[in-house]
C-alpha cells in the first residue's frame, strides 16, 4: 500500500473533517490539506464527492473517500499495519462503537445543531432538555464501552472518541450560544473528564479550534434573526 | 447453534430482511422472535433500550442493533465462510458508503410514497426515482453491486425489495421501466436461495402499506 499521495479536502471549523485528520494523524500519515472557501464548493470536492457535494473527502492515490465514519475506518483498514488500531478488535466491541458513533451522528448532533437553530425560547428548552437526555445515554455508554479506562476505545482514543471528541469545539460554541452548560461535570463526569483528556490527546490537540473562533464562524453559519 | 443466535424481528421490516440474508448466506442458524416494533415487547426494550427498533441480533446473550452493523458484525464473526464484505479497504469503503446512501436517502420517500397522497406523494416519487437511478448508475454493467459476487451492498438494497410492488403501486410507476439494469440485477438475486427466504411476499406488503396509510391517515 502506497503511503504517499494522500489529500484531504476540508474545512479548519468541520467536525467530521476532523475525525479525518484525527485518524491520520493517529495513524502518522502526511497528507494534502486542501482547504475549502466559506460558501463555495471547490470543483475538486464536486468532482471528487458527486453524489453528497460534502466534505470531508479523502483522496488516496486519486482514489476519493466520503462521509468521515467511512473514511476513518478506511484508515484503520488501509494503514492497518501504522500506529495503533482504531476500531477495537473484537467484532462484539467494534458493532458497540459503530452503534454509539451512529447515535452520536444520527440522534445526539441532531438535538445539539436544533439548540443553534431554535426559535425562541420553548424551542431552546426543548432542544436543550434533548441534548441533555442523549448526553446521558453517551454517559452510560462511555461507562461500558471504557471499562475503567480512559476512553471508550480503552487506552487509546479510538472510533467512537474520534466520533463524539470532534464535536468538542462546537459543544462549548453552543454552550455559550445557549447560555446552560451542556457537558456538567456532576451530571456527566466520566464524559466531563475524558473530554479533557480527548482534546489533549496529541493526535487531537492541533487540530481542535480556538472557540472564540469558533463561535465567531458559528455566527456566519446560524445567524440570530433580527430584534 | 440455534440457541446462541437470537433474531427480533416483524416481518415486513426491510432491515430484517438483510440480516436473515447474511445470516442465510453464513449458513447459520438462529431462533426467530416475531416481534411487532408498534408494541414494544419487554424483551425488545431490554435489547434495544435505545430505539426500541427491530431487528435485534442477539449472540450469546448480547444484542446487537441496526442492521447494516449487524451485517458487518455478521461477517466478522462468521468470516471463514462465503464473505459479505470486499476485503480491500477501499471497495469496503465504497460499499458502506452506498450502503449508508440508501438507507440515507431511500428510507423517507419510500415511506412517503405509501404513508402519504397529493403533493407530498408526488415529491416523494420524484425523489425516489431519482435515488433509484442514481443507485441504477452505481451498478451499471456489473453482475451484483459486488463485482462478481454476491455482497454486502447486494443486501442492503435487496433488503427493499419485497417493497418495490408497494412503492410501484402507490407511486404508480413501473420499477422495470425506469430501472431496466436493477431490475436484472434483482432478477440475478433471486436465484439466490437466502434471498428468496428472507423476503416477504409482495402482496401481502401492500395490504400492509394500506393498512399504515390508514393509520397515518393517508387513506
Amino acid at each position: 500500500m502506497v503511503t504517499g499521495d494522500v489529500k484531504l479536502i476540508g474545512s479548519w471549523a468541520s467536525v467530521f473533517v476532523m475525525r479525518a485528520r484525527i485518524a491520520l494523524n493517529l495513524k502518522s500519515i502526511s497528507y494534502e490539506f486542501l482547504q475549502e472557501t466559506y460558501g463555495t464548493k471547490s470543483e475538486l470536492l464536486l468532482k471528487s464527492n458527486p453524489v453528497h457535494k460534502k466534505m470531508p473527502v479523502l483522496i488516496h492515490a486519486d482514489k476519493p473517500v466520503c462521509e468521515s465514519n467511512i473514511i476513518v475506518q478506511y484508515i484503520d483498514e488501509a494503514w492497518s499495519s501504522y500506529g495503533p488500531s482504531i476500531l477495537p478488535s473484537q467484532p462484539y466491541d467494534r458493532a458497540i462503537a459503530r452503534f454509539w458513533a451512529a447515535y452520536v451522528d444520527d440522534k445526539w448532533f441532531i438535538a445539539l445543531r436544533s439548540i443553534l437553530t431554535a426559535r425562541g425560547e420553548e424551542e431552546k428548552k426543548a432542544a436543550i432538555a434533548e441534548v441533555e437526555e442523549r448526553t446521558d445515554h453517551l454517559e452510560k455508554a462511555f461507562i461500558d464501552c471504557s471499562n475503567g479506562k480512559p476512553f471508550f476505545n480503552g487506552d487509546h482514543i479510538g472510533y467512537l472518541d474520534i466520533a463524539l471528541g470532534s464535536f468538542l469545539g462546537w459543544w462549548r460554541v453552543v454552550e455559550l450560544d445557549a447560555n446552560h452548560i451542556l457537558l456538567d461535570e456532576t451530571k456527566t463526569p466520566s464524559l466531563f473528564k475524558w473530554a479533557e483528556r480527548f482534546c489533549n490527546d496529541p493526535a487531537v490537540k492541533p487540530l481542535m479550534p480556538e472557540t472564540t473562533k469558533l463561535a465567531e464562524f458559528a455566527r456566519k453559519l446560524f445567524p440570530k434573526p433580527q430584534a | 447453534m440455534a440457541d446462541e443466535l437470537v433474531l427480533l424481528d416483524f416481518w415486513p421490516s426491510m432491515f430484517g430482511m438483510r440480516t436473515k440474508m447474511a445470516l442465510a448466506e453464513k449458513g447459520v442458524s438462529y431462533e426467530y422472535i416475531e416481534t411487532d416494533p408498534w408494541t414494544k415487547t419487554p424483551l425488545l426494550i431490554e435489547m434495544n433500550p435505545i430505539h426500541k427498533k427491530i431487528p435485534v441480533l442477539i449472540h450469546k446473550g448480547k444484542p446487537i442493533c441496526e442492521s447494516l452493523i449487524q451485517l458487518e458484525y455478521i461477517d466478522e464473526v462468521w468470516s471463514d465462510t462465503y464473505p459479505i464484505l470486499p476485503s480491500d479497504p477501499y471497495q469496503k469503503a465504497q460499499a458502506r458508503f452506498w450502503a449508508d446512501f440508501i438507507d440515507k436517502k431511500l428510507y423517507d420517500p419510500a415511506w412517503k410514497i405509501w404513508g402519504t397522497k397529493g403533493e407530498d406523494q408526488v415529491a416523494a416519487k420524484k425523489e425516489l426515482i431519482e435515488h433509484f437511478k442514481t443507485l441504477e448508475t452505481e451498478l451499471g454493467d456489473k453482475t451484483y453491486y459486488g463485482g462478481e459476487v454476491f455482497g454486502f451492498l447486494d443486501i442492503a438494497l435487496m433488503g427493499y425489495y419485497s417493497w418495490f410492488k408497494a412503492m410501484e403501486k402507490f407511486g404508480e410507476f413501473s420499477f422495470e421501466t425506469e430501472f431496466p439494469k436493477l431490475t436484472e440485477w434483482t432478477k440475478r438475486c433471486l436465484e439466490r436461495e437466502s434471498v428468496v427466504k428472507a423476503l416477504a411476499d409482495s402482496d401481502k406488503i401492500i395490504e400492509y402499506a394500506y393498512a399504515l396509510r390508514k393509520k397515518f391517515g393517508a387513506e
